[in-house]
């Protein structure tokens, strides 16, 4: 069985958000992989590690140049091979389901492992969307899961809580915390993914264009009123604090 | 049309569809064509559908056994075949977890562009323009789509709910053709807080860290809570410690909330636990390190030890 993992790059979190020209300027900013879809590098690792039966774990990212450095991560991580389509467009996650939704499909993956939730378009829709290309059932917001032959089960957050679930493969599953700790790459291993094949794919064999247009980006902080009370004598700080939310925000009673 | 697709639990119409009734009822003032009809999924969902009535110009109840349990594949099918069947141009999913779980399956089956988790809404030329949150709800951004059919998400919290029309809306029962549940749902924990939900409170007062350790939870941040009315949140440390519950999580992989009032205690103020709680009202910070980003979006801030001053704090705010 063959498991697809994809990968997004964005920005570190830690990192500050620029704007130049009305969208987000990612130059010179420190960008990584998606925190979310680590967990789903882990999981296919550790359905592997685990005795599951799993031929080949393929990384996947869509995007421009730079995204071989995270695809060069995951193959550090224990990934066995990466697929690049290579782009500069944007294209949002419907779109974007159409190229993975073929690659599982030419790769003949039973599996596909994707963040829940992206940091860079906070967005929820691309295994959902690549599951129904795919005609498969999907799994989100998966906080546990394990593979017995072709059987997967597990754990995953709903509306109201969370449910235990049972699904045959094929399906695309969405991680996200509590899935996992994913394992930081090490030398040996950083220098063994360089051998690794990378194989480059160009995005106009996918015939995938971009359904929603971008118009425009604004950074809208809230003006804060940033009134820090001094905590030295407990008691009047408190009584302060509790007089400006009673009496000039109004927010409390 | 403009199709929205119910939000519903234990029998009762949830407020995000009023919220979507909103949002439609702004596309009808901007020139999109009626009726406004709410697709009602589910089972022994009469009563559902009566309040649903209410706010619609139609309603069109499934009322099935295969629909007793929700599951993205049937929601999806469900719907898309109503767009198509009623020529739907515009359907509206709530953004919640399972809304935007099934809203991308309804865009592919109707090779439609999807407008996901949006905050604002308006007819544009031939299509629609909306607004939405990226990049860890640090930047807004514009969209826009066309076609001859849309599908949107519509964020909790961000339409007004709509008041109940001049005249209830008609009711019909509709047929459907359900994929087979490829998905057994083998076990279900519904996590209640015996709280204010936090969706629903104006008021959150979250612990982070610095709260020291669970019981303290008990010693500072649920008294507190107790005499402001208030919900009580939570960072994902203190999730991860296992001192409090996954539900009470605010932040990026928990819940976004929006309260008149947020009162963070000991929480850093890590961007994904702002994109949860940034758009909150009133931020209010206490937290020993004077430093600490959080103070950057607060509009009231205490630099002090919470072992201090959330007692006094109680101690003022008893009533
Ligand atoms: C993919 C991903 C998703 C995430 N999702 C979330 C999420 O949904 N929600 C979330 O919250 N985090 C999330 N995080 C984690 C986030 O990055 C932070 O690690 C977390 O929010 C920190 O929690 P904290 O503020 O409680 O703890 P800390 O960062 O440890 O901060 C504790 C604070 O308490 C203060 N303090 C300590 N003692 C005292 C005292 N006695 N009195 C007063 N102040 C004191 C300290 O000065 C410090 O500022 C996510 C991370 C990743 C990678």
């Amino acid at each position: 069985m063959k498991i697809l993992t994809l990968i997004r790059q964005v920005p570190d979190a830690e990192a500050r958000v620029r704007l130049s020209g009305g969208s987000v300027d990612l130059e010179g900013t420190t960008v990584v992989m998606d925190g979310m879809d680590e967990y789903g590098v882990e999981a296919a690792l550790q359905l592997r590690e685990g005795g599951a039966a799993v031929d080949e774990i393929v990384a996947l990212a869509i995007g421009p140049k730079r995204n071989e450095d995270v695809l060069r991560t995951a193959l550090a991580m224990g990934v066995d091979r990466a697929v690049h389509v290579e782009t500069d467009e944007r294209l949002d996650a419907v779109a974007l389901s159409k190229v993975v939704a073929q690659v599982a499909q030419a790769e003949q993956a039973e599996l596909i492992l994707v963040g829940g939730q992206e940091a860079d378009w906070d967005s929820q829709a691309l295994g959902a969307a690549t599951a129904e290309r795919l005609g498969w059932p999907q799994l989100t917001w998966t906080n546990e899961l394990k593979l017995d032959g072709a059987t997967l089960s597990g754990r995953h957050d709903v509306d109201e809580g969370n449910e235990s679930f049972e699904a045959a493969l094929p399906a695309v599953v969405t991680t996200q915390q509590g899935l996992n700790e994913p394992r930081y790459p090490t030398l040996p291993n950083i220098m063994k993914a360089k051998k690794k094949e990378l194989r480059k794919d160009d995005l106009a064999t996918y015939g995938a264009a971009a359904k929603v247009k971008f118009v425009g980006a604004e950074i809208q902080t809230r003006a804060r009123l940033n009134k820090v009370i001094d905590g030295k004598d407990p008691q009047a700080a408190a009584a302060e604090l509790l007089d400006l939310l009673r009496n000039e925000a109004k927010v409390i009673k | 049309m403009i199709l929205i697709v119910a939000e519903h639990s234990g029998g009762k119409l949830g407020k995000a569809t009023l919220e979507m009734v909103t949002a439609a009822r702004q596309l009808t003032e901007g020139g999109r064509e009626g009726p406004i009809t709410v697709l009602v999924l589910g089972q022994g969902v009469a009563g559902v559908a009566g309040e649903a009535a209410a706010v619609a110009d139609q309603v069109l109840v499934a009322d099935n056994a295969d629909l007793a349990q929700y599951s993205a594949e049937a929601w999806a099918a469900a719907t898309a075949q109503i767009a198509q069947e009623g020529k739907a141009h515009t359907v509206i999913t709530p953004g919640s977890r399972s809304g935007r779980e099934y809203a991308p399956r309804v865009a592919v089956k109707l090779d439609a562009p999807y407008l996901e988790d949006v905050i604002s809404l308006q007819v544009s030329g031939a299509g629609l323009q909306a607004q939405r949150y990226t990049y860890l709800a640090r930047v807004t951004e514009t969209v826009q789509a066309e076609g001859s059919v849309i599908v949107v998400s519509a964020k909790p919290g961000s339409f007004a709910p709509a008041a109940p029309a001049a005249q209830p809306g008609e009711q019909y029962d509709v047929d459907l053709d359900l994929p087979p549940a490829r998905v057994s749902i083998t076990g279900k924990s519904v996590e209640k807080s015996s709280r204010v939900a936090l969706s629903e409170a104006d008021v959150i007062v979250t612990g982070g860290r610095g709260v020291g350790n669970a019981e303290n939870f008990g010693r500072f941040v649920e008294p507190l809570a107790d005499n402001l009315g208030a919900g009580v949140g939570a960072t994902r440390a203190v999730v991860d410690a296992g001192w409090r519950p996954y539900a009470e999580q605010v932040g990026q992989t928990g819940k976004t909330v929006q309260p008149q009032a947020y009162i963070a205690l000991g929480v850093s103020g890590a961007v994904q636990h702002l994109s949860g709680m940034g758009k909150s009202k009133y931020i209010v910070a206490i937290n020993k390190d004077a430093e600490a980003p959080i103070f950057k979006v607060a509009d009231y801030g205490i630099v002090g030890d919470i072992n201090e001053i959330v007692p006094a704090l109680i101690e003022a705010s008893k009533r």
